[in-house]
């Protein structure tokens, strides 16, 4: 069963085309990198495959269940790590990974593994505010994968991150974490390693859909012009 | 639950930042989510997160509680009273929390809205509803604090009669009347957080709607500022109960449909 | 499909009123009491009566809106209530008038009706603010109703608060539509056809003139060729608009494909 199939997805806000006619299949397992400049819809379609948005017009099935209408069954089952950190700014690491934990049914072991992991120890008992926008990047990471999703929504993930928490949060969201993965990258050669599919959209429409393998990175230059 | 020790890397020594590479770090799924919590538990996640941030950042009640005792204070040199009682004295208190209370609508999903706490909370396997009833109890804890410091401080500075007997009476009224602000201010919090005015709609839209709120709890606590202390007349009772039914029930429907993007 | 039957509505609205009118100055008898200015009753009521029910019904079209998501819904939910918040305004002036007349002031607290009207006044005049500061169509829809069914509870629940708190000082005399002789009933209820009549025709003026004008924006589209991405040029507004995308789920023109635009129209 695929991961992802999306046949004619669409969403308007007002007038205007947010996503129009995207129609691919997904197996799980593979990633998905969507390529394209401000506002050609690839915010969107992350929010729609997270279950924050509703599609307009087509039909999306992710992880076997279709939305909007059983977008119930599927949360809990994917990850998103967006722009913002999704987490408080008052509440350290550790209370803000906690407060997800239970909102997900998470033992609390598993926050303290990923503390760990993204090597949050050290300043694990104070408030989000005081810490950098790396270190809190670090921890939105950790709130991402805290519930071992199946399928990982990765806005820019590496936005904001140093190398050296590249490294460390690799394993979590990289090739390696074996998460089916829909990332929105800005890297064309970079992005292009990583991809198994590749979507290009321009003004929410796909402009290029196809393997990896198949794909010049000048063609993604070609989508920001 | 099942505990993370089935992953690989339950051995690993405290000291250890990084997993050896190449390994998913994460386990089997079933390994690491355990069954999503029922709406109870999502609650008293919600409202242990509501609690602990209110303390930090003080946005709430120790505004609203000092509005209070400022508003009494210009109350007295507005009216030109040293001591109220009966209508007036059951009509000042009620405006002065209602307003009070209009200052914590405002605050209550600011957080939430500017900091990503909606969607947060929408991609989690819970009951929308949970998100209501959470933010509704703590607006109602807050509005109980603001109560303790509110009543006295209208008693000290001017309540002519004198209240310890009226005293139970008295937070039986105030709590039928929180209830109903509770679950209207948060639907109407809701509403107006993700919209531009949010700090002029929130009570534009919560004080006609509170009106009756108003007619009901001052009418039942008028008798109880009188010189000889009287019971509260059972149809205001009624009324702010049959108030707090319609819209709890009412507001519990229609929240979801706000937190949606 | 507004625009049918909204003749034989004008007219039969024009005729209604008419003989409402003659039966409200030739054959309603004069009142004991208040003498000519007792007639405004045959006005005003009716305005109260329509305009509550038109705030209910925008609030039933609203759970409509919510359970279908069908722009449309949304449409007839804002006009309910907007129309019906302009007989509310026309039931405070009319109301004013006769406690001016009656009383000697231009406002009376003693008369639940009115007293309860300003208050729904005063909550369904920020419907337009609220639906004015939210920009994404869709949010504003949802979110306006939201307000409409919340709305539309308060309206008896206010009713009921404000009736009992006023119980005690008059006698109702306003509003008061029992024990009312044969000939006064009657042309009471004349007038209150003739009111119905006028809120559903200028209804159903107000939803034709926006379908139309959706329609010509989409003509006027599609003859200049542009692309359905082009940003909207439409200022900001609080009214809810019928935009007939090709994508939209519940386009006016259903049969169209997604990436095709086809020229001719099927009837709409």
């Amino acid at each position: 069963m695929a991961a992802l199939e999306l046949e004619g997805l669409a969403r308007h806000y007002g007038e205007r085309e947010a996503l129009s006619d995207v129609s691919l299949s997904l197996g799980a397992g593979q990633t998905l990198v969507v390529f394209g400049g401000n506002g050609a819809g690839k915010t969107t379609l992350l929010r729609i495959l997270a279950t924050l948005l509703r599609p307009h017009a087509g039909s999306a099935r992710v992880l076997g269940s279709r939305l909007p209408d059983e977008a119930w069954a599927v949360r809990g089952r994917i990850g998103l790590l967006g722009h913002e950190p999704l987490l408080y700014r008052e509440l350290t690491a550790r209370e803000n990974l906690r407060f997800h934990a239970r909102l997900h049914g998470v033992a609390e072991e598993r926050v303290e593994q990923l503390l760990e992991i993204v090597a949050m120890t050290g300043r694990v008992n104070e408030p989000l505010r005081t810490l950098s926008r790396g270190m809190v990047q670090r921890v939105a990471v950790a709130r991402a994968v805290l519930h071992d999703p199946e399928l990982l929504l990765l806005d820019e993930p590496r936005a904001n991150l140093d190398p050296a928490a590249i490294e460390l949060v690799d394993p979590l969201i990289g090739a390696t974490s074996g998460h089916t993965r829909v990332i929105s990258s800005h890297d064309p050669s970079g992005g292009l390693a990583e991809a198994d599919l590749v979507l290009g959209l321009r003004a929410g429409r796909p402009a290029l859909l196809r393997a990896a393998g198949d794909v010049d990175p000048a063609e993604i230059t070609e989508l920001y012009r | 639950m099942s505990t993370p020790t089935e992953s690989p890397h339950s051995a690993a020594p405290a000291d250890a930042q990084a997993p050896p590479r190449g390994e998913p770090v994460s386990g089997r799924a079933d390994a690491v989510a355990g069954k999503p919590p029922g709406m109870a538990a999502t609650v008293a996640a919600l409202l242990r997160k509501e609690l602990l941030v209110e303390p930090r950042t003080l946005e709430s009640v120790p505004g609203m509680s000092l509005f209070a005792l400022t508003t009494f204070v210009v109350f007295h040199f507005a009216l030109n009273r040293n001591s109220v009682d009966g209508d007036l004295a059951a009509g000042i208190l009620w405006v002065t929390l209602l307003f009070a209370a209009i200052l914590g609508v405002n605050r209550l999903f600011v957080a939430d809205a500017d900091q990503g706490g909606f969607d947060g909370f929408l991609l989690a396997p819970v009951d929308r509803g949970a998100m209501l009833v959470a933010k509704a109890l703590a607006l109602l804890a807050y509005l109980v604090v603001l109560e303790l410091v509110a009543v006295p401080a209208f008693a000290l500075l001017l309540l002519g009669p004198s209240l310890p007997n009226a005293l139970p009476s008295l937070f039986g009224v105030l709590a039928l009347g929180d209830v109903g602000v509770a679950a209207i201010g948060t639907l109407v919090a809701a509403l107006a957080v993700r919209t531009r005015a949010r700090d002029l709609l929130g009570p534009l839209l919560a004080l006609p709607l509170l009106v009756p709120i108003v007619i009901g709890g001052a009418r039942a606590t008028s008798p109880l500022f009188a010189t000889h202390a009287t019971a509260p007349a059972a149809r205001w009772l009624l009324t702010l109960g049959l108030y707090d039914l319609v819209f709890g029930l009412i507001a519990y429907a229609l929240f979801d449909f706000l937190l949606e993007d | 499909m507004y625009g049918k039957g909204l003749r034989a509505l004008s007219i039969s609205t024009v005729a209604v009123m008419a003989i409402a009118l003659s039966l409200v100055f030739f054959y309603a008898p004069l009142d004991a009491e208040q003498g000519f200015l007792q007639k405004i009753f045959y006005v005003h009521v009716p305005l109260a009566i329509v305009a509550l029910c038109g705030f209910v019904a925008g609030a039933i079209m609203a759970i409509a809106h919510l359970r279908t998501r069908d722009p449309r819904w949304d449409m007839r939910s804002y006009v309910a209530i907007h129309m019906s918040l302009i007989f509310g305004v026309g039931t405070l002036i009319t109301g004013s008038i006769w406690a001016k007349g009656s009383w000697g002031h231009w406002w009376v607290w003693s008369e639940p009706t009115l007293v309860s009207f300003l208050i729904v006044f005063l909550l369904y005049a920020t419907y337009q603010p609220l639906r004015f500061a939210i920009e994404d169509p869709e949010r504003q829809a949802r979110y306006a109703s939201v307000f409409a069914i919340t709305a539309g509870a308060f309206v008896p629940m206010n009713f009921i608060a404000v009736r009992l708190s006023t119980a005690y000082l008059h006698p109702r005399v306003l509003g008061s539509t029992s024990n009312l002789p044969g000939p006064m009933a009657l042309t009471f209820a004349v007038s209150l056809l003739g009111i119905a009549l006028l809120y559903t025709t200028l209804c159903r003026y107000e939803l034709t003139a926006k379908h139309t004008r959706a329609q010509l924006r989409d003509l006027r589209r599609r003859l200049s060729g542009e692309t359905v991405d082009t940003q909207t040029r439409r200022p900001r507004s609080a009214a809810p608009t019928l935009h007939p995308t090709a994508t939209h789920p519940t386009a006016m023109h259903p049969t169209a494909t997604m990436t095709a635009r086809a020229v001719g129209r099927p009837g709409a």
